[in-house]
């Protein structure tokens, strides 16, 4: 089965990300592909290098980042979205005047078509949100 | 791509509590461009994003409701209303906006783009579809 994963929420405020990376991990392990993980609304948080949650605890931007690593999943975070929440990479950096970055190389900053054309090339789009 | 697929987005929330109603026309906007066969449906608190005569001034917010009538003009042309989700707010369909969409192939008559539905009939229209994105 070829899925496609949109996930709307924030790490760790919520569930959403955390559930969207087991259910991903475990159809990966199941020989299952994954088109796209799209990252929307609040969930572009999940792609920002600077999170430091405390040592006892998951970091929820590094284990999205191995398992892509590991798959070559694509990653991708919503650009409209991201600009609201402050979520930049160099690109939108110049474009903007930003003084600085944040994304996670493990991500990448793209148009909301890669949501809709994931939607189209995926058997299945699952939503992980409230 | 050749394939059509059937989109239906699906509108659960208030238009101002949170940011979901207005991203989620981001996206219909956006998803227009593929020429998929799009619906969108309102349910629960959902339809009070096409209530009519919204006003924002007070809260700072940007009214993006003037963004429905638009609409059909991205030749998205099936809004599905959930009749009790309306009676459960006390609402009419008198008291959304009045949204049209002008249809090529009958010399652009003036059409109703709201359907009002049953919960039973968008749950029909709900598993017929391809892809659901739930907002």
């Amino acid at each position: 089965m070829k899925f496609a994963i949109q996930i709307n929420e924030g790490p760790y405020q919520h569930q959403a990300s955390d559930t969207a990376y087991f259910f991903t991990k475990a159809a990966l392990e199941k020989g299952h592909e994954v088109f796209r993980v799209f990252f929307y609304h609040d969930g572009v948080g999940n792609s920002t290098r600077l999170t430091t949650p405390p040592q006892d605890d998951r970091n929820i931007v590094n284990r999205w980042a191995e398992l892509a690593e590991q798959y070559k999943l694509d990653m991708v975070v919503c650009v409209a979205a991201a600009q609201r929440r402050g979520i930049v990479d160099n690109g939108e950096a110049g474009r903007n005047g930003k003084d600085a970055t944040n994304i996670h190389p493990a991500f990448r900053i793209s148009g909301l078509g890669q949501l809709v054309e994931a939607a189209i090339q995926s058997e299945r789009l699952l939503v992980f949100g409230d | 791509m050749s394939e059509i697929k059937k989109f239906m987005y699906l509108n659960r929330r208030a238009p101002y509590g949170t940011i979901y109603a207005w991203e989620s026309l981001e996206v219909v906007l956006i998803g227009a461009a593929f020429e998929q066969d799009v619906s969108l449906a309102f349910v629960d608190d959902g339809v009070y994003q096409i209530m009519k005569g919204q006003d924002t001034a007070e809260v700072g917010m940007k009214n993006f409701s003037p963004t429905y009538s638009a609409l059909g003009d991205y030749e998205v042309t099936k809004l599905y209303v959930e009749k009790e989700s309306l009676e459960e707010r006390g609402l009419t369909i008198d008291d959304l906006m009045d949204l049209k969409w002008e249809d090529e192939d009958e010399d652009w008559a003036e059409k109703d783009s709201i359907i009002l539905v049953s919960r039973e009939e968008l749950s029909q229209a709900m598993s017929e579809q391809d892809v659901v994105f739930s907002f």
